[in-house]
């Protein structure tokens, strides 16, 4: 941009773009590649959780800190996130390996796969903590 | 795959590349890894559960242990180069200025390795007793 103003003399022309995300209305398959993506950049900086609990399980002290925070109604919150932001993203990575192999793209197969992703990863997660919550009850 | 004319060598053809000397990599690692991480992230979250409730004496000697040491590293290994890959699209999508864009590119690297070697250090004390 900047060479091409100074060997012009002037700012370039005002040419037509191809259209972005405002010209489309809002589909499933469209807001799930969003997702997989912002997915994709939560759990990028949710390893530093990963690295902290490796970590801090090496010293009783350390890993009371590290209880402490994942038992806090903020840490459950952010691990409840962060165990969506997993599922969703892993669903979604497969969806992708299946498109992969050329499959899956016809409108009601597309439409499935994106529905059957939302659903699946809403539903593992919820299971998933179901079955924490109930196991960790008494334990403490 | 017939070629309208045969100005490209035998050993261009061969490769497929066309212009291109390399570029495939990235998008060969991220499926690569891709396919690595399901496995290992179920694998991964079943440890984490099965941990949850336990103590720091336990936590530390099951993580430490042989089988799961080695599976938590497998875990990290295949999710840091994938999200390493995975956060440079990102920039590059996003990220129009040159300069703010190498930076950017570069901070992703040293975060991913750094927090990488963080996690492995983690695991290897566990097993090694550091």
């Amino acid at each position: 941009m900047a060479e091409t103003r100074s060997l012009e003399g002037r700012a370039p022309a005002e040419r037509p773009l191809s259209p972005h995300l405002q010209i489309y209305r809002p589909m499933l398959t469209m807001m799930m590649s969003i997702a997989h993506r912002i997915t994709g950049f939560g759990l990028y900086f949710g390893t530093l959780l990963l690295a902290w609990w490796l970590n801090a399980a090496a010293s009783p002290n350390a890993y009371a800190h590290f209880q402490w925070f994942a038992g806090s109604w903020i840490g459950r919150l952010i691990l409840f996130g962060y165990t969506w932001a997993l599922i969703h993203h892993m669903l979604g990575g497969i969806r992708h390996l299946i498109w992969d192999t050329g499959r899956g793209f016809g409108p009601s197969e597309r439409e499935w796969l994106a529905a059957a992703n939302l659903i699946g990863s809403i539903a593992i997660t919820i299971i998933l903590w179901i079955f924490v919550l109930l196991t960790m009850g008494g334990s403490q | 795959m017939s070629e309208p004319t045969h100005i490209r060598t035998p050993l261009a053809r061969v490769l497929g590349r066309g212009a291109a000397k390399s570029g495939t990599e990235h998008f060969w690692h991220q499926r690569l890894t891709a396919v690595a991480n399901v496995p290992l992230t179920i694998a991964a979250v079943i440890i984490l559960i099965a941990l949850l409730g336990r103590n720091q004496a336990a936590v530390a000697q099951i993580l430490g242990s042989a089988a799961v040491a080695i599976i938590m590293l497998l875990f990290i290994g295949s999710i840091i180069i994938h999200m390493r890959i995975g956060m440079a699209v990102i920039i590059e999508d996003y990220v129009h200025g040159e300069s703010a864009k190498l930076t950017l590119l570069i901070a992703n690297t040293f975060f991913a390795i750094a927090v990488g070697m963080a996690c492995v250090y983690g695991i290897l004390k566990l097993s090694f007793g550091l």
